[in-house]
């Protein structure tokens, strides 16, 4: 979706603001909901339809609010979505509805492992042979989709080069909405400044960004 | 660069939004504290959560996991050829070989800075960022301005973290809009050639393998 969260290329927002010796939580229910998020919210949806929620969110409430904020809300939105939690129980912390999860909660002697080992998104599924290869001229496609998509909209439209084939990934804009991970390839293609800022950027400069098949043509 | 008024890269004169400063009042703590401690009562009492395992996942990257891990990885490349020479080339692999991996740097990609190339990693989209070698991001990563631009002006992003790059240095922006994870492996600074790795790994910080700052050698 066309959304505040895609920021790539705006300037109205001002000059980086930096915190010296930055805590790594700011409070104590940042960290409990980045626990939570992490050990929860792979068991009601998938971490592209996450990011999708976060992307739903109000879009002056998103710029207003915190990162961790940004966490809640969408674990919040999924929970309700999926049938886990209703709106009543969030707001009055008390369980009304049964059911939940079928399987145990991971227990702590797990972490080491889960964290360790991480959620590859390559696959040896779906679409294998990448349809481009590195040095071939591309256009990213003007998509506008009403939902998740990875296509950065500085990039829509541009012309690039396939730098490297990543191999082939979880596809999000359709795992993001319950239609499966139906891999395909990833390329990192790069873009001239001149290309996608036009003729005051810097000559040298580039930009390089990582986009699925389905979002190139050839150029 | 051209001298043309409004489009002088490096020059952002606009101050930080005081929209975006974020803070939160006692009261506003206060109600995010309940929010949350009723989603947590109810993931654990639908069995999602264990409240042993949130805390020890939370300590986990509290304590476990930082730049020090990457920092690691850069004094081996730097000490190394032949590790240097396997980390560009498969940056996940040489990176397990040091017993870093996992979450968020399942696909690691790392890119090298040289006197004619200065990377710099954004993600345009979210926030995404090489945890595994960095851990979680600071704020001003996961926030709009930086977010916004380090694609269009990385330069004048570069300015505000004190880097002046001449322009026939080549910025190169890699925006992590996959699961491709990217790291910088900064130059090795003169007159460290006494110095041991893991001496060398303390002088390399986390801004330095964002691509934000140059390694310093202390005096």
């Amino acid at each position: 979706m066309n959304g505040v969260h895609d920021m790539g290329g705006m300037t109205c927002y001002g000059r980086v603001v930096r915190e010296e010796n930055e805590p790594r939580f700011h409070a104590h229910w940042e960290r409990r909901v980045f626990g939570m998020t992490m050990l929860a919210i792979g068991r009601i949806d998938t971490l592209d339809a996450f990011r999708h929620a976060i992307e739903r969110m109000d879009p002056t409430h998103y710029l207003s609010s915190t990162y961790y904020e940004h966490w809640l809300a969408a674990l919040e939105i999924l929970a309700v979505e999926k049938g886990l939690l209703t709106p009543e129980e969030l707001a009055s912390g008390a369980l009304r509805s049964k059911g939940g999860a079928t399987e145990p909660p991971l227990p702590p002697e797990a972490v080491r492992q889960v964290v360790a080992h991480g959620a590859p998104c390559d696959r040896n599924t779906g679409r294998l042979t990448p349809r481009f290869a590195p040095g071939d001229h591309v256009k990213a496609k003007n998509l506008n989709p009403v939902g998740h998509t990875r296509l950065p909209r500085y990039a829509r439209g541009k012309v690039g080069v396939i730098d490297r084939v990543h191999g082939t990934f979880v596809y999000p804009d359709t795992n993001a909405h319950g239609s499966g991970e139906q891999p395909q390839p990833l390329y990192c293609v790069r873009f001239n400044a001149l290309e996608l800022w036009g003729p005051h950027a810097p000559r040298k400069d580039s930009l390089r960004v990582d986009l699925w098949e389905d979002y190139l043509e050839p150029a | 660069m051209s001298a043309e008024p409004g489009h002088e890269h490096g020059r952002h004169n606009a101050p930080p939004d005081p929209r975006l400063e974020k803070h939160h009042s006692p009261e506003q703590t206060q109600i995010l504290e309940e929010r949350v401690q009723k989603l947590e009562a109810l993931l654990v009492a639908k069995g999602l959560v264990a409240t042993e395992t949130l805390e020890a996942l939370a300590s986990t990257y509290e304590n476990d996991i930082g730049p020090m891990n990457g920092a690691r990885v850069v004094a081996r490349a730097w000490t190394d050829p032949a590790y240097k020479q396997r980390l560009l080339t498969n940056a996940t692999v040489a990176i397990d070989e040091l017993g870093i991996s996992g979450l968020q740097g399942e696909h690691m990609v790392v890119v090298e800075n040289t006197p004619s190339v200065h990377n710099v990693v954004v993600c345009t989209l979210c926030s995404c960022y090489p945890w595994p070698v960095l851990g979680l991001p600071p704020t001003w990563y996961k926030m709009a301005p930086y977010r916004s631009r380090a694609a269009i002006d990385p330069r004048g992003v570069l300015h505000e973290f004190g880097v002046d790059l001449p322009e026939s240095v080549e910025v190169r922006v890699w925006d992590s809009s996959a699961e491709i994870r990217y790291m910088v492996l900064p130059e090795r600074p003169q007159g460290t050639a006494h110095m041991s790795e893991q001496e060398l790994a303390k002088l390399v910080t986390r801004d330095t393998m964002i691509g934000v700052a140059r390694v310093e050698v202390k005096s």
